[in-house]
């Protein structure tokens, strides 16, 4: 018990400067930070949307349907005479909590599988790494088409769908960040203070493999979104009366040429967000990164 | 060289049975009966028995895999639900505008991106450099449907020089071309970029400019075609990965393509179909990975095969 006291009460002043000095660096780069507000952003009007939208997502008003861009409506109306700003808004509750759980779930199981397969080598890790193999012969897209097709339609599904297609690209990642880490004294320090392989794993090798994973994760919100919305389009996905990006895309797709706006603003809305998620991650990597400038 | 071939060629052995397994389980895996999901709520329990028959699931589920596992050697993959019809020839016809669509987009987006990757390098830091990025960032970060569905609204409705939907002439191939390797082109560009910036760092690069080689030599001839190894294995990659891009893209443009017909299928839950085309797609990325490892030699003699 003494020796962990004695490993924490040295770590904590460490860490804290060390992320002093990454909020530091990463002040620097201004895109990435202007990225990160603008998820910000986005993430607070996901939460706070239905309260402070100008109109009622769901309601339909027939006296105004297809209606562009102007002053009632500043992104026009659907086929419904819906607010197509207030359903974008509405719906980036589905779409990005979507996205981000997916990631989420996918992460942890690709994060749990590399640390196993990287921390205990042999036959678990071949085996771990084969299964990876296997997943990594179906691209994207298509192994969460696959996944859909199996599992039925959905917006439940589709975020399972997603989640399995982020496992196998985390494992990799968490797995030669694992054997890299692994080499490290202080991990055989730790050993030889008679850690077992639980509290290693997870308190002395997880750490080291965090920076490598947090890019990976960033960028992955923003392929799950973008996944997440095709599924949707492909009519895999959200129901078509829920206000989500993809379903909307899919449906004002019949509209195109009395009413592009329809399918302009949610395009618009994917780009941005998936846009701040890939610089937000490519400023990360500089930063946690050098070698990488 | 001979014996890496070789090597490489065996080790894929296993991969394909495993995953030629998973797809057999595909439709095992479905929840609830797949034969009365396949024959639809309103089917009689007798309608229901012949569809079981039809997908072979009466019969035990090793008998199933063997027979499976034949029709795969002799190229026999059932019938298609749907119109009747083998799977052989529900596919095949489809075969030719997905691959002219892969090859046409692979081509332009590789060659692009490949430039655009290169001038940034050179340029780098310099206007050439950040135009080519934030290209390349948007080419990542656009959805590609939607973007199919801007080109459509530009060059289609509102300009009227290209054609909507359908294959009827080349120019039907331009915008879905456009569509498909936009992705491919940025993270081209983004790769070549970053592996250009490393090599010109290196020694030879110092040495080459140091007894007095232009600049343009140093670029090509040392720069370039020592990051071409890694360029080529990210090609392979991505031109593995595009064929099922055409999912999305034969959507938005209603071409009759194997993309199209996986989605149909799905719908439809033409379940040998679909099982035919994951088969098919997983194989053919398979096969250009290995095409890419086994490049590898020919375009750099330093990789050793051991």
């Amino acid at each position: 018990m003494e020796t962990n006291q004695f490993a924490a009460a040295e770590e904590l002043p460490k860490a804290k400067s060390r992320v002093k000095e990454f909020i530091k660096k990463f002040m620097k780069r201004r895109t990435a930070v202007v990225a990160f507000v603008f998820i910000v952003f986005m993430i607070v009007m996901a939460l706070a949307a239905p309260y402070i939208v100008p109109y009622d997502a769901s309601q339909a008003d027939y006296s105004n349907i297809l209606s562009g861009p102007g002053k009632a409506h500043i992104w026009g109306t659907d086929e419904y005479g819906r607010d197509i700003f207030s359903r974008l808004m509405v719906g980036s509750r589905t779409s990005l909590f979507s996205a981000l759980t997916a990631t989420i779930i996918g992460t942890i199981g690709g994060v749990l599988l590399g640390l196993v397969a990287g921390f205990f080598g042999g036959l678990l890790d071949s085996l771990i790494m084969r299964f990876c193999d296997v997943m990594f012969a179906f691209p994207d897209i298509l192994l969460a088409i696959a996944v859909v097709a199996i599992i039925g339609p959905g917006m439940i599904n589709v975020m399972i769908a997603v989640a399995v297609f982020t496992v196998p690209s985390f494992a990799r990642i968490t797995r030669s960040a694992t054997l890299a880490v692994k080499q490290e004294l202080y991990i055989e320090v730790a050993r030889s203070l008679g850690c077992r392989n639980g509290r290693l794993l997870f308190v002395h090798v997880l750490p080291g493999t965090i920076p490598s994973m947090i890019v990976n994760f960033t960028m992955r919100i923003g392929t799950a979104i973008l996944a997440a919305s095709s599924l949707s389009f492909l009519g895999f996905g959200a129901n078509v009366t829920e206000p989500d990006w993809g379903a909307m895309l899919s449906q004002g797709r019949n509209y195109l040429n009395t009413a592009p706006h329809i399918v302009l603003f949610p395009g618009i809305l994917i780009l941005l967000t998936v846009l701040a998620f890939n610089l937000l991650g490519d400023g990360l990597r500089d930063t946690l990164d050098p070698k990488m400038n | 060289m001979g014996r890496y071939c070789a090597k490489r060629l065996l080790s894929t052995i296993p991969l394909l049975l495993v995953i030629s397994f998973l797809i057999f389980m595909f439709i095992h895996l479905i929840p609830g009966d797949p034969a009365r999901l396949v024959a639809g709520k309103e089917a009689t329990k007798a309608d229901v028995e012949v569809v079981r028959e039809q997908l072979g699931l009466d019969r035990p589920l090793l008998t199933q895999y063997g027979e499976y596992m034949k029709g795969l050697v002799t190229g026999d993959l059932g019938l298609s639900i749907r119109n009747g019809k083998t799977v052989a020839d529900t596919i095949l016809p489809r075969l030719g505008p997905t691959i002219l669509l892969t090859v046409s987009s692979a081509m332009w987006a590789i060659m692009i991106g490949i430039a655009i990757g290169v001038l940034a390098a050179v340029f780098h830091g310099k206007a050439p450099d950040y135009l080519g990025m934030v290209i390349a960032i948007v080419g990542i970060s656009v959805p590609g449907f939607w973007l199919g569905l801007q080109l459509i609204q530009l060059f289609s409705v509102s300009l009227g020089w290209l054609p909507t939907a359908g294959l009827d002439n080349w120019q039907s191939y331009v915008l879905p071309s456009l569509t498909m390797g936009s992705g491919v082109m940025a993270i081209m560009a983004r790769f070549t970029r970053s592996s250009m910036l490393e090599t010109m760092r290196a020694d030879y690069v110092r040495t080459a400019r140091a007894k007095g080689l232009i600049e343009s030599l140093v670029v090509m001839r040392h720069g370039f075609k020592n990051s071409l190894i890694e360029i080529v294995t990210v090609a392979g990659l991505q031109i593995g990965g595009l064929l099922s891009g055409s999912v999305m893209v034969e959507t938005v443009f209603s071409i009759p393509g194997l993309g199209r017909l996986l989605v149909d299928s799905i719908n439809m839950r033409d379940y040998k179909v679909v099982q035919a085309l994951l088969l098919f797609f997983a194989l053919e990325y398979i096969l250009i990975n290995l095409i890419v490892d086994l490049l590898y030699g020919v375009i750099n003699p330093k990789v050793r095969y051991d």
